[in-house]
C-alpha cells in the first residue's frame, strides 16, 4: 500500500483533533482531542521514516508517547482540580478572566 | 506487506539488517562540559526533589530556596566561563551529535535567563507580604494545591502551616527547558525542550494562595492552548521531517538550499514538495509564535498573566519570552534563511499587528497585571522588528532588547506583589491611584519601569527599542520601524497615564496600603532597576557584548 495514503489518514486525524479542541466544551475532551492531534502526529514520523528508510521518525514517535504521558499527568491534574472547586469541567464556565 | 513494489521510494530495514553481519553502533559523544549550565539546573532540581522527600518541613522552605539559589548561580557561572572560554564565538560548535548548539545567542540568552531566574527564586522566597497565618509566615503560593478552595482541607492545610515549597525544583526544572529552547539543534530537542519548560509553567500558575478560581482558571486556559499549540509545532516538525528526511537544523537548512549531502530516491522525491515544507515551516512557526505571544497567538497572554501568581507571572513574562524568542530566532536564521522571501512578508504582517494590537488594547485595561501583559504583547511586536532584519545586527539587538525588557519586567511585577488590601494584591488601577503620596518610593520605583517600557531615554527599554529600530530599518523594513514608533507612542500614553494616576491623584481613604517587603523583594526590585538604569545611561559595553554573541552556528 502507497504510504502517502497514512499521510492522508495523519492529517485527517489531526484536522479532527483540531476541530474538536475548538468546538468541543469540556476540558477532558478537548485535552482527547489534542492527544489525537499528538497521535496523528506520531504516525505522520512513522509514515515519514518508512519513506525515506532512516530510523529518526520512529524515535521521534517515542519520544512523542513520553511527552503525551507527562502531558497527561499535568493535564488532568489541572483540570481535575478545577472541576473539584468547581463541580464542571466545561471550558465555558470558566470565565472570570475577562476582560 | 508486499515485497518492496517496483519503483516505489520504500526502503526494507528490517529485511537487509537480518540478513548483514551486526553493525557495531558507535556510543554518542556528550560534551558534558559545554551542557554543564543544563544539567546543573536540572541536577539541582532532581536535588530539590529529593529534598522534598527527606527534609523536615520546617527547614525545607530556606533550604528549598537557598538550594535553587545556588544551582542557578553556579549555572550562571558555568556560562559565563564557556563564553570567556571562547565557546561564543571561536569554539562555537554543536554539542552532544548536534542536538544542542553552544554558541554566542545560545550562551548569551541562557546567561539572560539563568539571572532572570535567580531573581526570580528571590520573589518566590518572598513570605513577609502577606499575614503571617496561625503565626506561620506565608509566601504567595497555595497552601496545599490539591485542596478545594475555600474547603475544610485547604483551612486544615493552613493550620498545619503547608506551603508548597515544590515550586522551587519545579522553576528549576523550568529553567533547564528554557535553558535548552534556544539553544535547541534540530526540531526534536526544539520539541522536548518546549514541553520540559511548559508543563511546570502550567503547574505553576495553578498555584496562587490568594484568588485560586482565577489562578486555577489560568492554569486551565494556559494549559489547554499551550497543548494545543504544541500538537501543532509538533505536526510541523513531523512534516519538516517529511520534507528534509531529517530533523537536525542543518540538514533540513541544506535541503532546503538545495545542497543535501546524500540524495536518496526517497528524499529527492520530497525534497521537491514545496507545499511539506511551507505547511510545516508556517505550523512550527506558530508554536513558536504562541510561546512568544504573538498576535494571533496572544489570547492566552492577559488570562494567564493576571490569573498566575505574581512572582511567576513576572518570570514567565520575562523568560519565556526570552527562550522562545532564542528558539524563533534560531529557526529563522539556521533552517530557514533559504526561506527569507516566503517568511519574511509574513513576520512583517505578524510584528505590525502585534504592535498595534499590543498597544490599542492596552490601552483600555483597567487593571495592572492584564496591563502589563498586553504591554508585553506590544513588546513582543518590538522585538519581532529586530527578528525581521535578517542581519547578524539584528539578532544582536534582539539579544540586547531581551536581556533588558526582562528585568524591566521582573521588577514591575515584583512591584506588582507590594501593593495590597484586604484581599491580596490590589491589581485594580483605580485602587493605584494617589499611590505615589503614600509611598513615594515605590510609586516611583514603578514608574521607573513603566518609562523603561515606555522606552524613555535613560532607561534600558529606550537602548533596546533603538537598537531593535536601527537594525529593522538598515534591513529594509522602514515601515515598520514607523508602525513601531507609532505604536510606542500609543504605548507611552497609557504608561504615562499610570505614572499620572499615582502622583497626581488624590489617594482613596479605602485604598490599598504598600507592604514592607523582606530583603529578598527588595533586592529583586533592586537588581532590577539598576539593570534598567544601567542598561540605559550605559548600554555600550551591553550592546558590544550582544554584538559578539550574535552568530549562529550551523
Amino acid at each position: 500500500m502507497n504510504p502517502v495514503n497514512y499521510l492522508y489518514l495523519a492529517a485527517l486525524l489531526f484536522t479532527i483533533g483540531a476541530a474538536g479542541v475548538l468546538i468541543r466544551r469540556n476540558a477532558i475532551v478537548v485535552f482527547m482531542c489534542v492527544e489525537l492531534m499528538l497521535n496523528a502526529c506520531n504516525l505522520a514520523f512513522v509514515t515519514f521514516a518508512r519513506m525515506h528508510g532512516n530510523l529518526d521518525g520512529q524515535i521521534i514517535a517515542f519520544f512523542t508517547m513520553v511527552v503525551a504521558a507527562a502531558e497527561v499527568v499535568i493535564g488532568l491534574a489541572i483540570i481535575l482540580t478545577i472541576f473539584r472547586s468547581r463541580h464542571s469541567a466545561s471550558v465555558d464556565d470558566a470565565s472570570l478572566l475577562k476582560l | 506487506m508486499s515485497p518492496a513494489a517496483p519503483g516505489a521510494v520504500v526502503h526494507s530495514l528490517w529485511t537487509t539488517a537480518a540478513a548483514e553481519a551486526p553493525v557495531k553502533i558507535p556510543g554518542p559523544v556528550i560534551e558534558y562540559a559545554e551542557l554543564a549550565p543544563v544539567l546543573i539546573v536540572l541536577g539541582t532540581a532532581l536535588v530539590g526533589v529529593l529534598v522534598e522527600a527527606f527534609l523536615p518541613r520546617r527547614l525545607r522552605h530556606p533550604a528549598q530556596a537557598l538550594l535553587a539559589a545556588v544551582g542557578l548561580a553556579a549555572a550562571f557561572a558555568a556560562v559565563v566561563a564557556l563564553a570567556a572560554g571562547g565557546y561564543a564565538n571561536g569554539k562555537a560548535h554543536p554539542a552532544a551529535m548536534g542536538a544542542v548548539a553552544v554558541d554566542g545567542p545560545a550562551l548569551f540568552l541562557q546567561g539572560t535567563i539563568l539571572l532572570t531566574g535567580l531573581v526570580a527564586v528571590l520573589t518566590f522566597a518572598e513570605r513577609r507580604l502577606d499575614p503571617a497565618a496561625h503565626g506561620r509566615p506565608v509566601d504567595s503560593f497555595a497552601a496545599q494545591a490539591a485542596a478545594v478552595p475555600g474547603g475544610e482541607a485547604e483551612q486544615k492545610a493552613v493550620r498545619a502551616g503547608l506551603t508548597t515549597t515544590e515550586v522551587f525544583p519545579v522553576l528549576l526544572f523550568a529553567v533547564g527547558g528554557m535553558l535548552v529552547f534556544p539553544a535547541a539543534n534540530d526540531l526534536l530537542t526544539l520539541f522536548v525542550a518546549l514541553e520540559v519548560f511548559s508543563l511546570p509553567l502550567y503547574v505553576l500558575c495553578a498555584l496562587a494562595r490568594r484568588q485560586r478560581l482565577l489562578s486555577q482558571e489560568a492554569a486551565v486556559k494556559y494549559f489547554l492552548l499551550g497543548a494545543f499549540s504544541s500538537a501543532i509545532l509538533l505536526f510541523g516538525v513531523a512534516l519538516l521531517y517529511g520534507y528534509a528526511g531529517t530533523v537536525t537544523y542543518s540538514g533540513i537548512a541544506d535541503v532546503v538550499g538545495g545542497t543535501p549531502r546524500t540524495v536518496t530516491p526517497a528524499l529527492a522525491a520530497t525534497m521537491g514538495n514545496d507545499a511539506l515544507l511551507l505547511i510545516g515551516g508556517a505550523m512550527v512557526l506558530m508554536g513558536l509564535l504562541f510561546k512568544v505571544g504573538a498576535v494571533p497567538f496572544h489570547m492566552w497572554t492577559p488570562d494567564v498573566y493576571q490569573g498566575a501568581p505574581t512572582p511567576v507571572t513576572g518570570f514567565m513574562a520575562a523568560a519565556t519570552k526570552v527562550a522562545a524568542f532564542g528558539a524563533l530566532l534560531r529557526l529563522l536564521y539556521v533552517v530557514l534563511p533559504g526561506l527569507r522571501w516566503d517568511w519574511r512578508p509574513v513576520m512583517w504582517g505578524v510584528a505590525i499587528v502585534t504592535m498595534l494590537i499590543g498597544a490599542v488594547v492596552a490601552v483600555t485595561q483597567t487593571d495592572v497585571k492584564r496591563l502589563l501583559a498586553y504591554s508585553s504583547i506590544a513588546h513582543a511586536g518590538f522585538i519581532l522588528a529586530g527578528v525581521v532584519a535578517t542581519s547578524p545586527a539584528g539578532v544582536s539587538s534582539v539579544l540586547f532588547y531581551l536581556g533588558a525588557y526582562s528585568f524591566v519586567t521582573l521588577g514591575a511585577f515584583a512591584v506588582v506583589t507590594l501593593v495590597r488590601d484586604a484581599g491580596g494584591e490590589a491589581t485594580q488601577l483605580s485602587k493605584w491611584a494617589g499611590l505615589g503620596r503614600r509611598s513615594p518610593l515605590v510609586a516611583a520605583v514603578f514608574a521607573v519601569f513603566l518609562l523603561a517600557f515606555a522606552g524613555i531615554p535613560l532607561t534600558s527599554g529606550f537602548a533596546g527599542k533603538f537598537a531593535v529600530f536601527k537594525a529593522a530599518a538598515q534591513g529594509g523594513a522602514a515601515p515598520l520601524v514607523i508602525v513601531g514608533v507609532l505604536a510606542s507612542a500609543i504605548a507611552a500614553f497609557f504608561y504615562i497615564r499610570v505614572i499620572v494616576l499615582m502622583f497626581f491623584n488624590e489617594p482613596r481613604p479605602e485604598g490599598p496600603t504598600v507592604a514592607v517587603p523582606s530583603p529578598l523583594t527588595s533586592t529583586a526590585i533592586a537588581v532590577g532597576l539598576v539593570v534598567t538604569v544601567v542598561l540605559g545611561v550605559a548600554p555600550q559595553y551591553f550592546l558590544d557584548l550582544a554584538g559578539h554573541a550574535g552568530v549562529f552556528v550551523r
